[in-house]
């Protein structure tokens, strides 16, 4: 890896109570690629994030943002760490008194001092983009789950971000939807160059979009590999959650490959 | 025994934890008013929501408890053949005393707990954590209009409830009971001077701070309560909690504000 890395967890523990969930875990994200991170429900993906954006911090360990400790740093200096962010949370998150077009564009009128008509600009822009043109005046408890999503995309992206961090953007999406979406993140990062860190359930078809796949599980990252390295992990663990989420076919055929490879 | 010590322990480093945070919480929100940039629109908003919609209640309850004091006060005064003093009377213990507690604690009621309901409704639904998440500071953005709309309502409101109560006295004292009309507004002009008015102000001012920061503080803090301060349940025990807790205060202070200032 050339590339440096712009998040390292180091150690990283956590326990609530007598629940150890997160037992050491250990990750670098690299800069300008995506980062997906997978595994089984309530592992801790979403925990992981929470560490990285700061709002948790952790027993033990060190999380770096831009080699930069976030347990030692004054709030200001967080908040500077926190401009370079674009979130979406699992449940979205919305502010839910305030309309879908407000949504948007609060981080353009809180952050930024463009003029209403810019910030329209803007805000039509991306929510035309995640395809939710009409539902500009409606507020959050009026659409639907996925739509809320694509709100919270829509707001994580509109001040076009260093990095973003989605938890399970797609799920509760139809296939054409959640593909749309995968589409609008691919334009958006070759444009951008974002670095992206991604939770997702979406296996395998995130892994066409992802350049490092990270599996959490019992509290630790198992590994971090590229999508090809992580169909052929020899890790046991790997290896049982590739099968289950892909099926045993899915990795037949590409061992049929290689074997096919070897034979010549 | 041990179990018995361990509580108590507890009981001492949860409040003593508590009130740390809730003295932070103030002071983060204070500052915060002072930073850049300065937005009139957020402002005017919670002086519509804090203000304009207790101006009611304040109308209500100012005219009752200045009727119940001419009735009162005339006829105690009547035992001492001073009803001539029924003016000041009833302006002086409305100015210094009634009018600022009283519109105190209307507020409580009707603004308190709605920011407290508010801002933990937005904690427990991470909409505090996507604020952060945005480098939007949340202290800026949330506490500091309300801080700024509660001490600009709440003068305003209980100079409202004074005048109100005046003729409320004035009605039951003059129009009802047959006091002097021109005795009533003269021993009120003598009696009342600009320290009473001063005192009423410090008041009002105080009590306004007092409501917003223990409302807002307690439905910021939700998640870190007690016993666990979960969804819809935990909300509404912690408004409660603000609304009792902000009451107990501005007594409280009224007692000590007093003291200080008589
Ligand atoms: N504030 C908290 N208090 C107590 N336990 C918590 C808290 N936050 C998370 N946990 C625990 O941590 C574990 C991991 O939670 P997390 O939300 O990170 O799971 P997840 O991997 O994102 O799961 P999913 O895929 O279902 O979203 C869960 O077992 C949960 O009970
Ligand atoms: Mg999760």
């Amino acid at each position: 890896m050339n590339a440096r890395p712009v998040i390292q967890l180091i150690d990283v523990r956590k326990s609530f109570g007598s629940q150890e969930v997160l037992r050491g875990v250990n990750l670098s994200v690299v800069e300008g690629k995506t980062t997906v991170i997978v595994g089984g429900s309530g592992q801790g993906k979403s925990l992981i994030l929470k560490h990285i954006l700061g709002l948790v911090k952790p027993d033990s360990g060190q999380v770096l943002v831009y080699g930069k400790d976030l347990s030692r740093i004054s709030g200001r200096e967080l908040q500077e760490i926190r401009m370079n962010f674009g979130v979406l949370f699992q449940n979205a998150a919305l502010f839910d008194s305030m309309t879908v077009y407000d949504n948007v564009a609060l981080p353009l009128r809180e952050r930024t001092r463009l003029s209403e008509e810019e910030i329209r600009r803007i805000v039509t822009e991306k929510l035309e983009m995640m395809d939710l043109e009409g539902s500009e005046n409606k507020y959050p408890a009026q659409i639907s789950g996925g739509m809320r999503k694509r709100v919270g995309l829509a707001r994580a992206l509109v001040l076009n971000p260093k990095i973003v961090f989605f938890d399970e953007p797609t799920t509760g999406l139809d296939v054409a939807k959640s593909n749309e979406i995968y589409r609008v993140f691919f334009r958006t990062q070759s444009i951008l160059g974002y670095t992206a860190v991604i939770v997702s359930h979406d296996v395998p078809k995130i892994l066409k979009l992802a350049d490092y796949v990270a599996l959490l599980h019992q509290g630790v990252i198992q590994d971090c590999l590229t999508p090809e390295e992580f169909q052929l992990s020899d890790n046991p663990v790997i290896k049982e959650y590739v099968e289950t989420t892909m099926g045993a076919i899915y990795t037949s055929e590409i061992l049929e490959e290689e074997d096919e490879k070897d034979r010549y | 025994m041990l179990r018995l010590f361990e509580a108590i322990g507890g009981f001492f480093l949860y409040n003593v934890n508590q009130l740390g945070r809730l003295g932070i919480f103030l002071f983060v929100s204070l500052v915060s008013i002072f930073k850049p940039p300065y937005k009139v629109s957020p402002v005017i908003k919670q002086i519509y929501v804090i203000g304009s919609l207790s101006i009611f209640v304040i109308l209500f309850t100012g005219a009752f408890t200045g009727m119940v004091l001419g009735l009162q006060g005339y006829n105690t005064l009547k035992k001492f053949g001073s009803e001539g003093l029924l003016g000041s009377a009833v302006a002086l213990s409305l100015i210094r005393e009634l009018g600022p507690v009283l519109a105190a604690l209307m507020v409580t009621g009707r603004a308190g707990s709605a920011i407290c309901a508010e801002i933990g409704i937005m904690r427990i639904s991470e909409q505090i954590d996507a604020l952060e998440c945005m480098a939007i500071d949340p202290h800026k953005y949330i506490m500091a209009p309300k801080f700024l709309a509660a001490v600009i309502s709440m003068p305003l409101l209980t100079a409202i409830f004074d005048v109100i109560g005046i003729f409320g006295g004035y009605a039951i004292g003059v129009g009802l009971l047959g006091a002097n009309e021109g005795a009533f507004f003269s021993s009120m002009y003598k009696d009342v001077e600009f320290d009473d008015i001063y005192m009423g102000l410090v008041k009002s001012l105080v009590f306004g701070l007092l409501i917003v920061w223990i409302c807002s503080a307690k439905g910021y803090f939700v998640h870190l309560e007690r016993g666990g301060g979960f969804g819809a349940e935990g909300v509404s025990r912690v408004t409660t909690t603000a609304v009792v807790l902000s009451s107990v205060a501005i007594l409280v202070f009224d007692y000590f504000l007093t003291s200080v200032l008589i």
